[in-house]
Parts: structure tokens; C-alpha cells; sequence
């Protein structure tokens, strides 16, 4: 008899060693998230997959399902919280939608879209941080990052090299590069690499391919993140 | 000329009158009087008062980022940013205009007519109607295209579709009505499909016939009106703009003509990447916007006059039919000569319009705007100038970039700017001849927005005010006492507050 948890009160089948967020992608169940990803170990740090274990806040993409987990996923007050959550890292950093080239493409605007995320509510730090297109075929954009470390994983796990690292505490933490100079052009990353194709923003982007995707056929364009998500996540997961 | 009355020999002891904002333009202005003892004005002025810093925090950005980044800057007129920076970007991946694929050519243009399309019909049926219709000094309760709307309503029935087909034109091109992506470095990133091309084909016809009928009405409310239509806010200047390379007029791509005043040829089949050999900018200390000038005519009389206006004075003929016959009309009330009546700008602008309605349908017919290849690829360079025709005059758009495709200058000479010189002058002239003298009332003083309004100045290039906009006059006496005051609320109610 397979093993079961309950998600909002419906009950969710899990495999031994599967987190809440695993077995609850192979149900259908979507929760928010930007920092995980089925093909990396979680990491646990954008708090958008807060779900409530029987009474306790928990990171679905860390936390192992368990029989006898009662979940709250879908709760006014969770969504209220990673509203919250997506607004601080919106003004964190400078995402100006309205000209980013990931618009439409870009996770982080279409969770906003699906919490309901109306405006920033927090003030802007308006930080001050650069660009990096040193590189002649992959740029950082360090306006957009969101130190959720796919970039970090993906580079270590899937490309066999160890580009990227987050480094500093706190409102120092950024993203860095493995060179000397500090430069993308002076590391081994390349385009083909999983790591320049992962960013959940447009903090990492392909050079020279800019809106080449009209409106209408991007992404988020009609469908959301939710629906998306499962379909490109359960299929990975069926692999 | 009323350039003497730009500043004051003496500002003191003079009353000062503002009109803040100036309404039914799109962005934020004021105008300034400063009135003597017997109400003479002695000085007029109009100010820009926002600053919007456009060509300072492009910089640092990737080039491909700038057409969908500075179309930002206006709400009305994007697809002329859109287009400028991208007539721009193309020469920075080593594609000049001739080597650009003809489908992407033509679905910009296609891009383009529908913006100038619905700018024009914005302009005259939502922002000016109301002043030629009812009367420049008419109750403030009419001057709003609902007052339109309820006198005349098949013809404010028509000005909305209209805005609303070039609107159309434009989503099917770029995705969206306002703000869209349509152009790349090189090209296109679609064409249209035959379903979008037949849903655009649909109404054409019909717009083709409004718009003429739009031409036969301000040439009928122009000519009735007789001379008082040909003198307001009139002023000789010079005329520039882009014509084709045989002198017709041209809104996409072409070379920079200037006329003076006189008819003759001051420049032509200038190259406009070489703008800066041409036109110099001055910068005053009282108003935000610069002045152009034509550097061979220096800076007092340099000043020229950009649009409508300059475009059909400007050009030999128009390659459309109707809007051919509708110019030799409007050349041959002037007996040939250059038209300098400000309140032409109207009329030039809805002939215009019917070039546009009359340019979509031959694109829509043209099996090019449904063609594949749509991108062209060159040599990367590190300077980039486009030149456009927006609807309100010639756009310029000049950026450089780094090695790292990086934006690390950029100047932008927005239509409006060339006209600053010229609409502070009409203010003069309306300030000088209609109102001076004159105990000032809130109607008389929208004379001077009505000759600011015929310019479609885009003040801030981004935001448009619907003549809801708070207004506050205040009359102050040589001593400084405050002695009359008017105010009008956002709900168009006017008030005179007690001043105790």
C-alpha cells in the first residue's frame, strides 16, 4: 500500500525520499516556487514554496514528505505571504519588466501574475549593480538576479565546470564568477551550457537573441505559471 | 517676429499670469505672462517643466534593449521610438536601410502608417475638435471630444474608430496597441498572417473615406473662417523634415530637406546620419526642452519648424491619390507658396492622415507584409543614427557602443524640441495680438493653449492630459498683492475663490 500525504485536504501519494514539492508536481499539485528545479539537488532559499506541515511553515522543495503530513498549500494566508515575498525580491533589485527582454518569458514576473502581485508595496532600493557583457555570446544582468543559485547548480551539476557562486551576506550577497578579472568573458561558460539557459529572470541571458519571440508566443503569454510549470515539470518527472 | 518679447527688459513691477498645465496636449507645460500696468505683455514664454532623462539611464544597457526600452517614452507616439532606435540598431549590426529584407521594410511602414494613422486622429477629433468646432473661446463645458460626441456624434463616432483602426494596424504588427515588439536589430520578428491581413483589410476602405471627409471639414472650417485662420498664432519660419529621394513626402526613411520661409532650399538629400553637421542644439535656463537650430543659419534664426506642416510644405507631391489631390488643394490656397498659418497644422495633419489610410491599404494589398524572411545580419559597428518622421516631426535617435554591445552615448532630438522656438513664438504672437490689452479671462487665455495644441506637442513624449487637468490663474499687482484669481477644478468646474 503506497504511501500518502494530504495536500489542502486531498490526499497526495508520495515515494519513499520524495520532498512535499516532488510528490505534490507528480499529483498535479502546483506550488509556487523559482528557486527549484526536479533536475538539482533543493536549495531552499526563495521561501516561495512556504507550505504549512501540520501547523509549521516548511519549504516544500526541502522538506521530505512524510505519511501522516497534513499540508496547507493553497490558503489565503500562504499566497498573501509569498506575495510578500515575491515583492521584497522585486525591490531588491531593479526589474523593469516593461523593457526586460525576458518579459513574458520570465518566472518571476508570471509567479507575481499568479499571486496577484499588483504593485511593489515595499519601497525600492534601486540598487546599484552592473552589467556584465563581457562575454561575446552570454550576459549577466546583476540587476535581475535573485541569488536563487540554478545558475550556481547548473554549472556545477549538469556542465561539469563551476562558474557561478553567490558570495557576501545579507545586501552584499551577489552573484560572482569564477576569473580572476571577475569578468564572464575570462570563465569557461558557454552558450550551450545548461547553466546560461537557466536563470528564472533575465539576470543571465543569450546575447543577440532579444525579442526574437513575438508577442503571443512567449511563454506566459497564455498560459500561467501554474499550468506551465506542471506540464514542463511533470513531463521531467515521468522521464 | 516676436522674439523680443522671449524675456523682459525689466520684470519688475510686471503682473505675472500662468497657465499651468497647458491642457489637451500630451505632457506637462506652462505658460508665463508678465503683464504691465495697462495689461501690455512684455514677456511670454512657453515652459516645459518635467525632465524625463532618457539618453542619460539608456546608457549602460545592451543595444538590442533600446527600441522596446525608449518607446517608453511616450504613450501616444512608441512605434516612432520604436522605430527611430531601431532604424538606429540595425546600423550597429551592419545593416543600413537599402540591405534591410523588403518584407521587414514594409511591415515597419506598415508598423509606422497605423501609428501616424491614430496619432493624427488622437490629435484632431480628441484633443483639437473641440476648439474648432465650438470656438476657441467657447464654454469650457464643451471643449472635450464628449462635447463632441454629444453635438456632433456621427463625426465623434468616427474620430474613435479611426484612432481605434490605426491602433488595430498596430497590435497586429507588434503584439500590442501601445508598446509592443515588433522590430529587431536587422528586422522583424513576425510577419502579419493572411487572417490578420483580412481582418485589417475589412475597414481600410471605410477609413479612407473618413479620413478624406476629415480633410473636406477642416478645409471647411479653415476657409470659413477667413483670414482669422490664417493670421492666429502665424509665424514665417523654416520647414524641415525627411522627403524621398524624388521629393515626395515620406515618413519612414529618407533625406533631410529645409525650406525657409520663402519656399527656397536651404538643405537636401542630406544624409541624416550627418545630422550633427547640420543642426546644433541651445539650451536656455528657463524650460527644460533645448533649442534646435540649423547651424548654417545660426542661432537666431536657425529655428525651423518641424511636422505636418514643414512635411507637406515641404514635399513636391504625395505618392497617394487622395491625399495628392487634398495637398495641391491646401498648396493652392496659398497660391503655391509656403503656408505658415499655425492653425494649417491641422489641416496638414488630416492629409496626412489620409496618406496614411491610403499607404496601409497598398501595404495590406502587397504580399510582402506576409513574407519569411524577416532578419539580416552584417558587420557590427559602434555608431548608429536613426532618423524617422514621427507624427509630430522628425525624430532623431543617435547612440555609440562598446566593444561589449554596451550603450555609452546617446542623443535623441524628439520631434516636439524642434518646434520649442516655434510654438514659443505663436504663444507670442496670440500674447501679443489676440490678448494683450485685454482684462484676462479663463476662454481667452485657451487661445494660447489652442495655438500651443496646433503644434500636437508631446511635451513629455509619454503621457497626454485630457484638458481635465487642474488650472489656477492668479493676477498679481505691481506691489506683488495677489488680486484676482481663477481656478479650475479637475471636474472642469471653474471658481473664483474669495482672496481675504
Amino acid at each position: 500500500m503506497s504511501k500518502s500525504i494530504t495536500i489542502d485536504g486531498n490526499t497526495v501519494p508520495f515515494e519513499e525520499g520524495q520532498t512535499i514539492m516532488e510528490a505534490a508536481t507528480a499529483a498535479g499539485v502546483y506550488i509556487p516556487h523559482l528557486c527549484h528545479h526536479l533536475e538539482f539537488a533543493p536549495h531552499g532559499s526563495c521561501k516561495l514554496c512556504n507550505v504549512k506541515v501540520n501547523g509549521r511553515v516548511c519549504s516544500a522543495c526541502t522538506f521530505p514528505a512524510m505519511e501522516g503530513q497534513e499540508v496547507l498549500n493553497n490558503t489565503q494566508e500562504l499566497t498573501d505571504d509569498r506575495q510578500k515575498i515575491t515583492q521584497m525580491l522585486f525591490v531588491e533589485g531593479n526589474h523593469f519588466c516593461p523593457s526586460c527582454e525576458k518579459t513574458g518569458n520570465c518566472q518571476l514576473q508570471a509567479v507575481a501574475y499568479h499571486l496577484n502581485m499588483l504593485d511593489d508595496h515595499y519601497p525600492l532600493f534601486f540598487p546599484t549593480r552592473k552589467v556584465d557583457a563581457s562575454h561575446a555570446e552570454v550576459m549577466i544582468d546583476h540587476n535581475r538576479c535573485i541569488f536563487c543559485t540554478l545558475c550556481v547548480r547548473a554549472s556545477q551539476q549538469k556542465d561539469g565546470k563551476d562558474v557561478f557562486a553567490i558570495s557576501g551576506r545579507g545586501l552584499k550577497k551577489h552573484l560572482i564568477v569564477n576569473a580572476q578579472s571577475g569578468l564572464l568573458k575570462d570563465t569557461d561558460i558557454e552558450a550551450t551550457d545548461q547553466a546560461a539557459h537557466i536563470c528564472p529572470t533575465g539576470a543571465i541571458l543569450i546575447k543577440h537573441t532579444a525579442y526574437q519571440v513575438p508577442i503571443g508566443e512567449r511563454i506566459y503569454d497564455h498560459k500561467q505559471i501554474d499550468q506551465v510549470s506542471l506540464e514542463k515539470e511533470h513531463d521531467q518527472h515521468g522521464k | 517676429m516676436y522674439q523680443h518679447l522671449e524675456t523682459a527688459k525689466n520684470t519688475e513691477n510686471l503682473k505675472r499670469i500662468v497657465v499651468d498645465p497647458v491642457s489637451r496636449v500630451e505632457g506637462h507645460g506652462k505658460v508665463t505672462l508678465l503683464l504691465d500696468a495697462d495689461n501690455k505683455v512684455q514677456q511670454a514664454r512657453l515652459h516645459i517643466v518635467e525632465f524625463r532623462g532618457f539618453e542619460r539611464f539608456i546608457q549602460g544597457r545592451p543595444y538590442w534593449e533600446l527600441p522596446v526600452l525608449v518607446q517608453r517614452l511616450c504613450g501616444i507616439c512608441p512605434v516612432s521610438h520604436h522605430l527611430a532606435a531601431a532604424k538606429a540598431i540595425d546600423q550597429l549590426v551592419g545593416i543600413d536601410p537599402e540591405n534591410l529584407p523588403v518584407s521587414a521594410d514594409k511591415l515597419r511602414r506598415l508598423l509606422h502608417f497605423g501609428q501616424v494613422f491614430q496619432s493624427h486622429a488622437l490629435h484632431f477629433f480628441h484633443l483639437s475638435s473641440p476648439d474648432l468646432l465650438f470656438g476657441f473661446e467657447s464654454d469650457i463645458s464643451k471643449r472635450s471630444i464628449v462635447a463632441v460626441l454629444g453635438a456632433y456624434p456621427d463625426l465623434g463616432v468616427q474620430g474613435v474608430k479611426m484612432r481605434k483602426y490605426g491602433q488595430e494596424v498596430i497590435r497586429m504588427v507588434s503584439g500590442k496597441r501601445i508598446h509592443g515588439t515588433c522590430a529587431i536589430p536587422g528586422g522583424v520578428n513576425k510577419s502579419l498572417t493572411k487572417a490578420e491581413r483580412d481582418y485589417l483589410l475589412e475597414d481600410i476602405d471605410q477609413m479612407i473615406e473618413w479620413s478624406a471627409a476629415s480633410v473636406a471639414l477642416i478645409k471647411k472650417v479653415h476657409c470659413s473662417n477667413l483670414p482669422y485662420y490664417d493670421d492666429f498664432a502665424t509665424i514665417r519660419s523654416n520647414y524641415l523634415g525627411l522627403t524621398k529621394p524624388d521629393g515626395a513626402l515620406e515618413l519612414y526613411h529618407g533625406g533631410i530637406r529645409a525650406k525657409n520661409a520663402n519656399g527656397g532650399t536651404i538643405i537636401d538629400h542630406v544624409d541624416y546620419c550627418k545630422y550633427n553637421d547640420y543642426i546644433h542644439e541651445e539650451v536656455r535656463s528657463w524650460t527644460y526642452m533645448k533649442f534646435p537650430y540649423l547651424l548654417s543659419l545660426g542661432r537666431e534664426n536657425g529655428w525651423y519648424r518641424v511636422g505636418p506642416l514643414a512635411r507637406v510644405n515641404n514635399c513636391d507631391y504625395i505618392n497617394t491619390p487622395l491625399a495628392e489631390a487634398a495637398r495641391v488643394e491646401f498648396k493652392a490656397h496659398s497660391n503655391e507658396a509656403m503656408v505658415h498659418s499655425t492653425l494649417a497644422f491641422h489641416w496638414a495633419r488630416l492629409i496626412e492622415t489620409l496618406h496614411c489610410a491610403e499607404s496601409i491599404k497598398t501595404l495590406l494589398n502587397d504580399p510582402d507584409i506576409m513574407g519569411h524572411d524577416l532578419v539580416a545580419q552584417g558587420e557590427k559597428r559602434y555608431e548608429g543614427v536613426g532618423v524617422i518622421e514621427a507624427p509630430r516631426g522628425t525624430l532623431f535617435h543617435h547612440y555609440q557602443v562598446d566593444e561589449n554591445d554596451i550603450v555609452t552615448k546617446a542623443n535623441l532630438i524628439v520631434s516636439t524640441t524642434s518646434n520649442n522656438m516655434a510654438m514659443n513664438e505663436s504663444v507670442r504672437q496670440v500674447a501679443a495680438e489676440y490678448l494683450s490689452g485685454q482684462e484676462l479671462t479663463e476662454p481667452l487665455l485657451n487661445n494660447l493653449e489652442v495655438a500651443i495644441r496646433a503644434y500636437d506637442p508631446c511635451l513629455s513624449c509619454a503621457t497626454h492630459a485630457m484638458g481635465k487637468m487642474p488650472l489656477q490663474l492668479e493676477l498679481i499687482d505691481e506691489e506683488g498683492n495677489l488680486i484676482d484669481k481663477l481656478v479650475k477644478h479637475s471636474s472642469g468646474q471653474i471658481e473664483r475663490p474669495s482672496h481675504g
